[in-house]
Order: C-alpha cells, then sequence, then structure tokens
C-alpha cells in the first residue's frame, strides 16, 4: 500500500477492483465501511462476480475476466477527453510534461524493439529525449506531440466506452456510470482511493493492469494524499514482510536486486542502480543504494566483507536468468533441479497445473517440508483416489518432514498491507516436536556449514564466512534478528556536516537508514527496516493509539517502513508551493521553514517548495511516471492482450496482429504453450479466488472454519446452468486442458452472462481452498485447471483467467 | 440457573410475581446493520467457540448458507438471499445478507407458551435466555416463536437458541458476536442508543438512494432486543422470510389466558399418568434405546 488500512476512511471514493475486500481482507474492510458511514464515501465495485464487496457497494459493474486494463484505459481516455483531470498536480508531480525520443513508438498493440523469437523488448527506443546536460527534455505546455501527455492522449484514445464494451463485456452505460464516479475526484479537495489484490497480480499482465490503476491515480492526482493511494491488499498475513526481505529469488533485502551475469564487477552493478538525477535539483534517492548496499554486505558476511573485496561481491550469485517458482518447478520437471526445501508453502495446491506440478516432485531425490500443517504436498506421493490419483509405488522422492510453529506460536513482528511492522508476542507453546523456523533454519545452517570447514568444495567462502552472532547459534532469537534488520554503526558515525559530531558510537543501533554509510562503518540487513529498532529499543512493540489529527495517523503505534512514514509521497498531499490540497487531511505543508504536519516528511525536510524538488523522491525524475522508459520488461504503456487463454479467438483491440493476441513479452516454457485450451474444446472463461470463511489452503484443516463452508463447489450464472441442464447442488465437472475437477455447482444470479466482440461469454467461478488433506470435506485441488504461465515481469501466474468447459457430472 | 447477577422480569410458568425493587436496570439491544454485513460468518464462529458449541461439518448444497439451519449447535447462522429489485426500467441486483438467530422479544412468544418453570427467563434488561436444566423437551417454545428460532436437541431433548450471551453481558461485556465483527455490522448497547445509531444509519441509507430504508423493531412482539437495519424495511420477507408484522401466535395467547388453567390441569393428567406409568413399568430404559440405535 502507499496508504494504510485506517487511511480508508478519508477516502471520499473507493474503488474495488482486482481484488474483494469484503471477501479476502474482511477485517480491513472495516475501513470501507468506516468511510462510507462517516465520511460519506461512495463504494464502486468492478469485478467478473457480484462479490461481498459489490453486495456492499454503491455501484456495481460486471467486466469479463482479464481485461481491466482495457476498462482502465478506458477510463484514462474518459479523462483525458472530458477534461477530468486535476491539472496542476499532473504538470507538476507526473511526467506528462517529458519529451520521449523520436525513435519510440507502439504499432497494433506491439511496441518498438520486439524480438518475437526471444519474447523479448530492447527498450533503448523508449528513453527520454536528452539535453546537453543528460537531463529529459520537458515542455511544460503538454504540448508537444512526444510530450508524455500527448503519446498516452493517443494511445488510449483506441479505448473507447465502444470499445471497452466489447472488449470487457461491461454494458457502456455502466461503465460510463463509473467512469462519472471516478471522476469527481479529479477536483483537489477530493480523493479516492484503490483497493486491489491479486485479481490484477495473477494475470500475464498484472504488473501493468497495477500501472494503469496508478496511472488513473496519477490523473485524478490522487496519490500522496490521504484517502487516496494504490493499495495492494496483501493476501497473506507477512507476505509483505516477505517481500520487504527480499524472498523472491532476483531480490535481496529492501528491494535491492541480485547481479545480472554481466555485472561481475561492483561498480558495473552499483552504477546501474544508484540513478543519477534526470532533472535538475531531483533526490533521486537511490543515489544511496552504495549505502545500503554495503551495510548490507557487512550484515552478512561481516570481517570477511572489507574494501579490498568489494564487500564481498563475489559471494553474491549472479543470475542467468529469474529462478521464479515457475522456473524451478519447469527445471525440476525436467530433471534439472533433484532436492527441495519447501518452507511454508504447499505448491501442489497453490501452484498451476497440479500434475505437472506433482510430476515434478516425483522426479526429486528429495523433499524436505517445513510447516506446521499437513500440507498436500507432503504427501503428493500417496493415492488419495481421484483427488490425487497416483502410484505410490513409482515415486522415489524421500520426503522428509520438519514440522514448524505458526505465527501464534512464537515472537517476532509481522508486516501488514499498510507497511506497519506489529511486534507481537507467543500466544500458545507449540505442539510436540514442532520447532521455529529460525531452528531449523539454524540447525541446518550450522550442520552445512561444519561440511564446508571439513570438506571445503569449490567455493566455501560464502558459506563458512557468513556472519553467525547469535547468542544460541542454534537459534537465533527474533529480537537478535529484528535488530540485525534495523542496522548498528561498526565504527563511530558522525555527521558529515561536523565530524566532531557522533551520530552514533560504534557497537549503537543506528537511528536510521540515513546513517548507514558505504564504508563499511554500519552494518544493516534490511535498509528499508533501518529505525525499527533503535537505541530507544523495539520501536515496532509500541501501542499508542493517540490519532491526535483525528485522520488515523497514529505514528505511536508499532512502526512503518521507511522511517515510520504512513502515507508514501505525501509531499504530494501540498501543491507546489507547499500548501495542503486540502486543509482537512492535512499530510504535511511547508511551514516556512520546514515540511510539517501528520506524517513524517517524504521530502527532503528543508527543502524549500521554489527548489522544485519532486515528490517521488525515489525516481530519478523526481516526479512519478505515467510513460516508463525501462523498468517493464512488456512495455513503457500498459496495452490490452488477452489472457493465454481466451474465450475470444482474437483481441479485439488488435484483431488483425495475432502477436499481440496476448502479452508478447510474457514468458512461456516449451510444453506449456500447446496446453492452452482454445475456446472451442474449453468455451468459458474462469477464474479463481478465495472466500472469506477461509484462508487459503490452512483453514480447512480447522473444524469451524470447516463447518462455515465444508466442501468444495463452484459459481456460474444462471443462463449457462440452463442450457447446461445444471440445477442449484447438482454435481458438475469442471475440465480444462490439464484436467478435471468435479465439485457442486452454484447456481447464481451474480454470474450474469455478458456480451463480448458481439460472442455471449459465461464464466465460471473457482474458489479455492479445498484438497485431500484436513477436516474438510475431501476436493479436488483447484490448480488442476490453471495454466502454467505468469505475469510477464513478476512471474506471478495466471490464476485468474484461463478457460474451461463445465458438464453435469 | 446459572446467572444470578441477572436481575429477572419475568419466568415461565410461574405465578408468584419476579422480584421488583430495582427499577434501574437498562434495556440492552444488539444492533445489526444489515447494509454493513458482508456474511463472513466470523460472529458465527466466535458463537460457537464461547457457547462451546460444535456443529457437524456438513455439505454444500447450492448455497452460502452453511450450516444451512438453526440447530442446538449453530444459535446463529448467515442467510443469504440474491434479489433483483426494479429501479426504473432496470434489475438492481441486490445480495442481501442476514444473520438469523434470536430476536429477543420484549413479548416472547416461547416463554408465554413454555409449560416448564424457570426453563425460560426474561431478564430485567430485556435478554430472553433458555435454561436447559428445567426444560422438558416439550418444544411450546418453537410453537410460541414466531421467527422459527429455537431448536430441539436430539441428544438430550432439551431445547437451545442464542443467549445474547447472557453470561458476557452480566459482566459488562458484548456478546461475542459483537466482539468479533470485523465491519462493525453489529453493535450493542442500551436499546435507546442502538435505536439512535440506527436512525443515523437510515439517514446515510435513505441518501444513498434507499427510500424505503429503516429499523426493524416489530411492535407485534412488543420491539425486539436485536434490532435490524434494513435497506428494504418494507419488505423485510426479502431478508430470508423476515416476517413483516411477526406476533405471538393466538393459540399461545390462549395458553397463557383463558385456557391456561384447563391446559394446567390437562398437563396435571399427563403428570400424574406419568407417575402411574412409572409406578407400574418402572423406569424407561434409555441404555436400551442406545443399544437398539448403535445395533441399527
Amino acid at each position: 500500500m502507499t496508504n494504510h488500512w485506517t487511511d480508508i476512511k478519508n477516502a471520499d471514493v473507493v474503488l474495488i477492483m482486482g481484488g474483494n475486500a469484503a471477501e479476502a481482507h474482511p477485517c480491513g474492510f472495516k475501513w470501507v465501511t468506516e468511510a462510507k458511514h462517516h465520511n460519506k464515501a461512495k463504494l464502486v465495485v468492478v469485478d467478473p462476480r457480484f462479490t461481498r464487496s459489490a453486495a456492499m457497494s454503491d455501484y456495481y459493474a460486471p467486466i469479463r475476466v482479464g481485461t481491466d486494463i482495457a476498462f482502465l484505459g478506458g477510463i484514462i481516455n474518459y479523462l483525458l477527453a472530458n477534461d477530468k483531470i486535476q491539472h496542476e498536480y499532473v504538470k507538476a508531480y507526473t511526467n506528462a510534461s517529458f519529451v520521449v525520443n523520436a525513435s519510440y513508438k507502439c504499432e497494433d498493440g506491439i511496441f518498438c524493439g520486439y524480438d518475437e523469437a526471444k519474447r523479448k523488448y530492447d527498450n533503448k527506443d523508449w528513453a527520454y529525449e536528452l539535453d546537453k546536460d543528460g537531463f529529459a527534455v520537458v515542455d511544460e505546455t503538454m504540448q508537444h506531440e512526444r510530450c508524455v501527455m500527448q503519446i498516452i492522449k493517443r494511445h488510449y484514445s483506441r479505448y473507447t466506452p465502444e470499445m471497452v464494451e466489447t472488449i470487457c463485456g461491461t454494458p457502456k452505460a455502466a461503465f460510463l456510470k463509473v467512469c462519472e464516479m471516478i471522476a469527481t475526484t479529479s477536483r483537489p479537495d477530493r480523493v479516492m482511493t484503490i483497493m486491489y489484490a491479486l485479481g490484477w497480480t495473477q494475470h500475464s499482465q498484472g504488473s501493468q493492469m497495477i500501472r494503469t490503476g496508478a496511472m488513473v491515480q496519477l490523473l485524478l492526482g490522487n496519490i500522496g494524499l490521504a484517502g487516496g493511494g494504490m493499495n495492494a491488499l496483501r493476501g497473506h498475513s507477512n507476505i509483505q514482510g516477505l517481500t520487504d526481505l527480499g524472498l523472491l529469488s532476483n531480490l535481496l533485502p529492501g528491494y535491492m536486486t541480485l547481479p545480472g551475469q554481466s555485472e561481475q564487477k561492483i561498480e558495473d552493478y552499483l552504477a546501474k542502480r544508484a540513478l543519477k538525477p534526470l532533472r535538475p535539483n531531483q533526490m533521486s534517492y537511490w543515489q544511496n543504494y552504495p549505502k545500503f548496499f554495503v551495510s548490507f554486505q557487512k550484515a552478512w558476511w561481516g570481517k570477511a566483507a572489507t574494501a579490498e573485496n568489494q564487500w564481498a561481491y563475489d559471494y553474491l550469485p549472479k543470475l542467468d536468468k529469474g529462478y521464479d517458482v515457475l522456473q524451478a518447478f519447469e527445471m525440476m520437471h525436467q530433471g534439472k533441479i533433484n532436492g527441495y526445501l519447501c518452507q511454508g508453502f504447499n505448491p501442489v495446491a497453490s501452484f498451476p497445473n497440479k500434475a505437472k506440478i506433482v510430476g515434478a516432485l516425483s522426479k526429486l531425490k528429495f523433499l524436505v517440508i517445513i510447516d506446521p500443517l499437513a500440507t498436500e504436498t507432503s504427501e503428493f506421493w500417496q493415492n488419495f483416489g481421484p483427488y490425487n490419483d497416483v502410484k505410490p509405488e513409482e515415486i522415489q522422492t524421500e520426503v522428509l518432514r520438519l514440522p514448524s510453529t505458526c505465527f501464534a506460536e512464537e515472537d517476532g513482528s509481522l508486516t501488514n498491507s499498510g507497511r506497519w511492522l506489529q511486534w507481537h508476542w507467543k500466544g500458545a507453546e507449540p505442539p510436540g516436536e514442532a520447532k521455529a523456523d529460525p531452528e531449523i533454519m539454524a540447525e541446518i545452517f550450522t550442520r552445512v556449514r561444519a561440511l564446508y570447514q571439513k570438506d571445503q568444495g569449490a567455493f566455501p567462502d560464502p558459506i563458512v564466512n557468513l556472519t553467525w552472532p547469535y547468542r544460541n547459534p542454534k537459534f537465533p532469537s527474533p529480537e537478535e534478528l529484528a535488530m540485525e534488520f534495523s542496522g548498528k554503526a561498526l565504527a563511530d558515525v558522525t555527521d558529515p556536516k561536523d565530524p566532531t559530531k557522533v551520530l552514533a558510537k560504534a557497537g549503537e543501533q543506528v537511528a536510521g537508514f540515513a546513517q548507514l554509510r558505504d564504508d563499511g562503518s554500519t552494518s544493516c540487513g534490511c535498509w528499508i527496516y533501518s529505525g525499527s529498532w533503535t537505541q530507544a529499543g523495539n520501536q515496532m512493540a509500541r501501542r499508542d493509539n493517540a490519532d491526535p489529527f483525528g485522520i488515523g495517523q497514529t505514528l505511536n503505534w508499532a512502526w512503518a517502513w521507511p522511517a515510520n512514514r504512513r502515507i508514501l509521497y505525501n509531499r504530494a498531499s501540498a501543491d507546489p508551493a507547499g500548501k495542503p490540497w486540502n486543509a482537512k487531511r492535512k499530510l504535511v505543508a511547508w511551514t516556512g521553514e520546514k515540511w510539517a504536519g501528520s506524517d513524517i516528511p517524504d521530502m527532503r525536510p528543508d527543502a524549500k517548495p521554489e527548489e522544485g524538488v519532486g515528490p517521488f523522491i525515489m525516481t530519478a525524475e523526481g516526479v512519478a511516471k505515467l510513460f516508463v522508459p525501462s523498468g517493464m520488461v512488456d512495455g513503457p504503456l500498459p496495452e490490452h492482450y488477452e489472457p493465454f487463454e481466451s474465450p475470444l479467438a482474437t483481441n479485439p483491440l488488435n484483431p488483425k496482429n495475432a502477436k499481440a493476441f496476448a502479452n508478447p513479452a510474457a514468458r512461456v516454457f516449451k510444453g506449456d504453450m500447446e496446453q492452452f485450451g482454445k475456446p472451442d474444446k474449453f468455451p468459458y472463461a474462469a477464474t479463481t479466488y478465495r472466500l472469506t470463511e477461509h484462508f487459503h489452503y490452512w483453514t480447512k484443516h480447522v473444524h469451524d472454519n470447516a463447518v462455515a463452508q465444508p466442501q468444495q463447489f463452484v459459481e456460474i450464472g444462471e443462463e449457462l446452468a440452463a442450457a447446461k441442464g445444471i440445477r442449484n447442488g447438482d454435481k458438475v465437472r469442471v475440465t480444462s486442458n490439464r484436467g478435471k475437477i468435479e465439485t457442486v455447482a452454484v447456481v447464481t444470479k451474480r454470474i450474469r452472462t455478458i456480451t463480448c466482440d458481439g460472442k455471449k461469454v459465461f464464466q465460471v467461478g473457482i474458489p479455492i481452498h479445498w484438497g485431500f488433506k484436513g477436516v474438510a470435506q475431501r476436493g479436488y485441488i483447484a490448480n488442476t485447471l490453471t495454466p502454467f504461465v505468469g505475469d510477464a515481469n513478476t512471474q506471478t501466474p495466471e490464476f485468474k483467467a484461463f478457460t474451461v468447459n463445465i458438464e453435469k457430472a | 440457573m446459572g446467572l444470578q447477577t441477572l436481575d429477572l422480569k419475568q419466568r415461565s410458568a410461574t405465578t408468584t410475581p419476579s422480584p421488583q425493587a430495582k427499577s434501574n436496570v437498562t434495556e440492552v439491544a444488539k444492533l445489526i446493520d444489515v447494509s454493513k454485513c458482508i456474511g463472513c460468518k466470523a460472529c458465527q464462529v466466535a458463537c460457537s467457540e464461547w457457547n462451546d458449541l460444535k456443529e457437524e461439518i456438513g455439505f454444500n448444497h447450492g448455497t452460502y448458507d452453511n450450516p444451512r439451519d438453526l440447530t442446538e449447535n449453530s444459535w446463529t447462522v448467515m442467510r443469504f438471499s440474491e434479489v433483483e429489485m426494479k429501479e426504473g426500467e432496470e434489475a438492481r441486483l441486490e445480495w442481501l445478507i442476514r444473520k438469523d438467530g434470536c430476536m429477543h422479544c420484549a413479548d416472547p412468544g416461547c416463554l408465554k407458551a413454555c409449560p416448564a418453570p424457570g426453563a425460560i427467563v426474561q431478564y430485567a434488561n430485556g435478554i430472553v435466555d433458555f435454561n436447559q436444566e428445567s426444560c422438558i423437551g416439550c418444544g411450546n417454545c418453537i410453537t410460541g416463536c414466531p421467527f422459527n428460532v429455537p431448536r430441539i436437541s436430539q441428544k438430550d431433548s432439551k431445547a437451545y437458541k442464542c443467549s445474547l450471551c447472557s453470561d458476557r453481558v452480566s459482566v459488562g461485556l458484548e456478546p461475542a458476536c459483537v466482539k468479533t465483527c470485523p465491519t462493525g455490522a453489529i453493535s450493542f448497547g442500551s436499546k435507546e442508543d442502538m435505536t439512535d445509531l440506527a436512525e443515523e444509519r437510515v439517514v446515510d441509507l435513505v441518501e444513498r438512494g434507499y427510500k424505503t430504508a429503516g429499523l426493524y423493531d416489530p411492535k407485534g412482539v412488543g420491539g425486539t432486543h436485536v434490532m435490524y437495519v434494513l435497506k428494504h424495511a418494507d419488505q423485510p420477507m426479502l431478508y430470508a422470510g423476515l416476517p413483516a408484522d411477526p406476533s405471538v401466535a393466538f393459540s399461545v395467547e390462549l395458553w397463557k389466558g383463558g385456557l391456561k388453567p384447563l391446559a394446567l390441569l390437562g398437563m396435571g393428567a399427563a403428570m400424574l399418568g406419568g407417575l402411574l406409568h412409572y409406578l407400574k413399568v418402572g423406569p424407561n430404559d434409555a441404555d436400551a434405546e442406545e443399544k437398539e440405535k448403535e445395533a441399527s
């Protein structure tokens, strides 16, 4: 989230799209009911199904699965065509005025620089035009034909209300009604929040869907304001913490990235990441990357990381390609990975194309499961009748199950969607032989280290030199780990302006990332968490919910990254002169001497407004990017592509260009392309989702949750049901090109027939949650049906749009 | 009788008057704002956890309603209704979700109908509570209830229903469902405060275009201590058959009124019959019945 849960109560309009907050985030949804009750907010829901959120809405519009970019692109077109943008904000705080190279173009849905054989773009022609000083050329009037404003006007002029209806199946009147409600927030004193979740993330063009939402918010001037923002509702407790700490395969903690193969030298690695400002006077905060990176290397390798060995840069692996979960299972399936440590993860249930996942696990030599529950993955080799029809005698994988604790059985911090690190305390002792994850990992690590110390090997240094300073080497405590993430001074850290002034003495915790240095005098495990545990103690354990400004800015409750800032880009909540757009929802303002208000300013505190320092301090431009010259692999602007499995034969936006049917830059493995179903055999658009009664595949192990939703089902509309002779409660068989499930049909008015490209489209809703383990009624794994392809940028699987057939069983 | 701390207002099948000296007891109410309820069933789970109830794991029958109905182990259930409301030319779909359970009537039909002394009580704060140790399992409370709420357990032949967590309320806590509701759809307080809150919510709903929004506090049962804010207060039946104008059945009123002495006479005769049966045959062999069940 750019904002936080409590802040949603400040919204005037709430758009829930690409998510179903009432269903999947019932506790957070409270803030929507608060906004409605106490702020007269209007709730708009756009979803393929009339969801629990829709039931709470002031207006609902249906949409076909996987077509959100068309819908949002249509909104952009509406806002521009009807002059419903926040002009001053767009001009000062976005790159609308930036001029793009003459070589940039987009034709028939394909951007320049495309290599069809590699399914990859070369983005060199998406760059800005630069002046002689290396700064981007801008046209303040935004009239230059190659400035971003004009480019997006042209690009989205194709996304007419009629085109939206054709692609999305949303009736034109309903689409326009949504546009009108949203457009009311282009006024500086009105604001909209967007709440989205995996309904946007889990598509082959998921990252671009989210970007389109952000573009709408930028045009309306809704980013950085209380009650505004782009708010990703995280789907697991502490999945925010997972990404913050760099558990994705290409990341290091704090959104630093692993080097690529071409970056063998630290200078090359740092130069690419410490972005030089693209406009005068901009902070371009990533210029501090070397400080965060060196401090991180010191946290991992301590004394072994020296200036002489480039802070142990050689210890880091250099990626030849991404090693995301899809890639890992592909390699496992090919027999190239033969051992797998599976910690807190249930891929048999949670990953697409169950047959392929089980096939891959069957080729392993060993599989280690670290989990509090007896997951499907831990018993993938057992025959559970039709639900898991395998032959155990043919599977040689040795499975080792290490029971771990669950969150309530340990101390530690959880990071919520709003970036708050909240410390929690153990509520119960773990059962039986269950051990905490750090204890299990420490046991494995110390034994592996002993082997390397004894037998050496090709390159033992990164393992044998790893810092392991914990009081009990077999069980690092949550407190020790938290202090390590926050960081400490290794030598006295002095004020750069006054070297006689010591900011942090050697051995002390640093106050925040501003005290980190790139000379090896500080260590910090995760720079964005720096300041969460200071000399004053554990900031995450604070529990003062005083709200002095009455807008939910409880700065003394827990601790938020970065720097306890609650709303990112909050400098943009004030106009260029430093006066809040809305005095009632003031976040920060220029006092004449400094920035101050109800939040920690996201700005250099003494940056005078006339210096023109932009509010988006992490970008080299200082402003937000409507057009993205680099950073997205599938284009500088979002463009609608069909899901890889679509009920339509062509992409109505670019019907003649087969290359632009589905995301041209998405990675597809050999064999998986052939497994995509075609509309003749699999005519119905399908999507998977959660129900509020359950949490993922966990709570089917819990009696009371199983009572509340005991058995698997699928949802279909009345028209499709009538055509197929399916009555409510009948048993049905749902098939995709990868497998089948048999389950109960819920026939509902809440899924209506829509018309896309002149064709009736029926949608099938498939809740996840059931499987062959637990106390709920046994069911098929929903991901038996889903395709093995991910988002071009993140490789998040396309769980939210595929095709099926359905028959009465 | 588990709850001596709450003052009684009335007791079933009891002719002696309840204590009346204390007059400063505030009437309580639970307000369920249906316009804020997402049907998450957290209240169902909280209810079973607090009251030590364990429902069976059922099946899906083509709806989100689970458990499908109130039982002796499910004192509250969510009822989902898909309704198409006419809006000019167009039909607007609504998914109405109502938390069903005991309404705690001011004029409780169950209590009136109950022949077992003290099996049903009404506290001075308005809560209507069942005392299973006094219940004879006759089922008259079901006949007496205009909302079809009480359920007789197969296990012990006693009637069960929501107690409005009278044990929690007696020590100044809100009912478990109120405590757990994530969206603020359920509130608890004095009946007066809840009526005021409902008014505020109705104003908001009317502004949003629900012209017939209103409070459900039906007069036919003297008002209730569980009330709903409804978007369509003119058509309560839309909400899974919530009665438009509930009242205590005529037969129950009759029983409570003129026919009661006669009925008591009948009861007395039945008890006498029972006694004679016992003297002649001896106690019923419950174990034998159990064995028969197991054998089948």
